[in-house]
């Protein structure tokens, strides 16, 4: 028992000295800066790096997309976190991808509609759609549900919809356990939700957007139109600290991926 | 002996004295904090414009922060509470110390009192769950989560407070005033509405203003069935108050950003109406008290 125990121990020594390696020197701080919607993939994270690093110390800045990029331009921190895609005029940076969030479209679960274009969905969303029967369901006015703002996922939604700004709302909810607890009341409604709080819940319908189920397999292949990258945003040519190079290399592992799906992302490491 | 009782007497008295000190310093530090944090944002969008801009949208690309939909809000849903609530409970009030048989009031009283301890967040819920998608297919509407909820549980809320405050005042009125009426040949209805609540008019309004109060200043329950949108007041419209504005996009709203500042700056204009309605029952309880 004891000569187990002996090796066992052993064991762990030597690959917490493996981890020392990696992280080399094990101190010195990666501050990272930029999307609100990271929020939770970046706080497990970091929390989890930090208990193996006890030296490393991880900053977060939760200041939006567009800030977190211009702060990796300017060099004022290591790591960017942006929630969308570069834009063309961001150059000299590379994206690395570290999760996809998938948002459902949830309607009551007793909607006749199955399937909704992302056309219909902005016209409904901006009030030029108000019955649902000319989206081909039942004769009932629609009502939208959505997020207040500020919400990293009432941002996606509306970025990716275009709808930014011209949501005309019947409520406006504070968290997504709220919006789903509204729709399952009401048969007028539709709103939309992280797809891993909304998969499973009695009451409520995941629409299929342009005939595309909304499931882990379609935001990760990219047929799912409504989702949006979760990108780590680092400088061309630019060397990482090694600490920070240490925390790049944790959060694209594939350790990372049951941790950035217990904060409700799609983790893209294989 | 005698000396140490003294020392121990002065000693009470110094405990006293820091113990009202600390509640006091406690309403300065958060006068001072409201106005020092609520005034920066105010200056940046200008006085006028803040209180009686129509539009709120902080995150749009070109922001706007006007809060009178949230002012107005919260004057219409206090006062829609008040004229359900406050004959309700006044005349709750009334069975209770003069008509109600001892057991059926003492039942009653339980009741109202367990009304009072029920957490908002349980208002909130309850009033969501029933009430919300009542509403909805009672006027056919494609949401329920309206301003009518939230005055309907609002109405209940204050219930509590309105009728314990006037059930007291109503008992201290001197029982030879209601005699006389009886004896002159006043039936106890009248003489309940014409002896007995007159005499007791500045407890009743003070129940009142009370009641007024808790509503104005409630957030929890009403957040959860009032729908949150920043539109202009209307029963079936979905609505935002003064305080669901603040609670409702503190979490998200960047720190440092104007949104954020234009929050502190709502609860400086929530703090000035509950200032204002505290000092007005001040008023109702001192004059009541004069005529005595």
């Amino acid at each position: 028992m004891k000569k187990i125990l002996a090796v066992l121990l052993a064991a762990a020594l030597a690959a917490s000295a493996l981890c020392a390696c990696a992280a080399k020197g094990k101190s010195g701080t990666v501050s990272t800066n930029g999307s609100t919607s990271m929020e939770k993939v970046i706080g497990a994270l970091q929390e989890q790096f930090m208990s193996d690093n006890p030296g490393v110390k991880v900053t977060y800045d939760a200041t939006g997309s567009g800030t977190g990029i211009e702060a990796v331009m300017n060099g004022t921190c290591d790591i960017g976190l942006a929630s969308r895609k570069l834009k063309d005029t961001e150059t000299g940076l590379t994206a690395t991808t570290i999760a996809l969030d998938g948002i459902a479209i949830i309607v009551n679960a007793d909607n006749s509609l199955g399937d909704i274009s992302l056309d219909q969905i902005a016209s409904a969303f901006t009030g030029e759609t108000k019955n649902w029967k000319d989206l081909g369901g039942d004769d009932l006015e629609i009502s939208c549900i959505g997020r207040e703002s500020g919400s990293g996922t009432r941002d996606g939604f509306e970025s990716i919809t275009g709808t930014a700004d011209k949501c005309v709302l019947a409520q406006e909810l504070t968290s997504t356990g709220a919006v789903i607890e509204a729709v399952k009341n009401s048969k007028n409604a539709i709103g939309y939700a992280s797809l891993s709080a909304a998969q499973g819940q009695a009451g409520i319908k995941i629409l299929t957007v342009g005939g595309v189920e909304c499931s882990e397999a379609t935001v990760l292949d990219g047929t799912y139109a409504i989702q949006r990258p979760f990108n780590l945003v680092t400088k061309d040519g630019g060397k990482l600290s090694d600490a920070a190079q240490a925390f790049f290399d944790f959060a694209t592992s594939k350790a990372a991926a049951a941790l950035i799906t217990n904060a409700g992302a799609v983790p893209t490491a294989k | 002996m005698r000396k140490r009782k003294a020392a121990l007497e002065q000693l009470m008295r110094m405990v006293f004295l820091l113990c009202g000190i600390v509640s006091v310093a406690f309403v300065l530090l958060i006068s001072v904090y409201l106005i020092i944090a609520g005034l920066p944002a105010i200056r940046e969008i200008g006085l006028w414009k803040f209180l009686f801009g129509t539009k709120w949208a902080p995150t749009f690309s070109e922001p706007a922060y006007g809060i009178l939909p949230f002012i107005l809000t919260s004057i219409y849903g206090t006062a829609g509470a008040a004229l359900l609530g406050v004959p309700l409970g006044v005349l709750t009030a009334v069975f209770l110390a003069k008509a109600a048989p001892p057991r059926a009031a003492s039942l009653l009283h339980t009741a109202v009192e367990l009304l009072a301890g029920i957490p908002s967040v349980v208002y909130g819920l309850v009033g969501m769950i029933l009430l919300v998608p009542a509403i909805q297919r009672l006027f056919g509407l494609s949401s329920g989560a309206c301003l009518l909820a939230a005055i309907l549980v609002l109405a209940v809320m204050i219930l509590p407070s309105i009728v314990s405050v006037s059930e007291n005042a109503l008992r201290a009125v001197p029982e030879e005033y209601e005699q006389a009426s009886l004896a002159l040949g006043a039936t106890g209805t009248e003489t309940w509405f014409r002896v007995s609540l007159p005499a007791a008019k500045s407890g009743v309004a003070a129940s009142i203003v009370l009641g007024l109060g808790r509503a104005i200043g409630e957030a929890m329950a009403i957040i959860m069935v009032s729908g949150n949108v920043a539109n202009m007041p209307g029963l079936f419209r979905s609505v935002r108050f003064l305080t669901t504005a603040v609670a409702s996009e503190m979490s998200y709203a960047a720190v440092g950003s104007l949104q954020r500042q234009a929050l502190f700056s709502i609860g400086l204009v929530l703090f000035l109406f509950i200032m204002l309605l505290n000092a007005f029952l001040n008023l109702v309880i001192k004059k009541g008290g004069g005529r005595r």
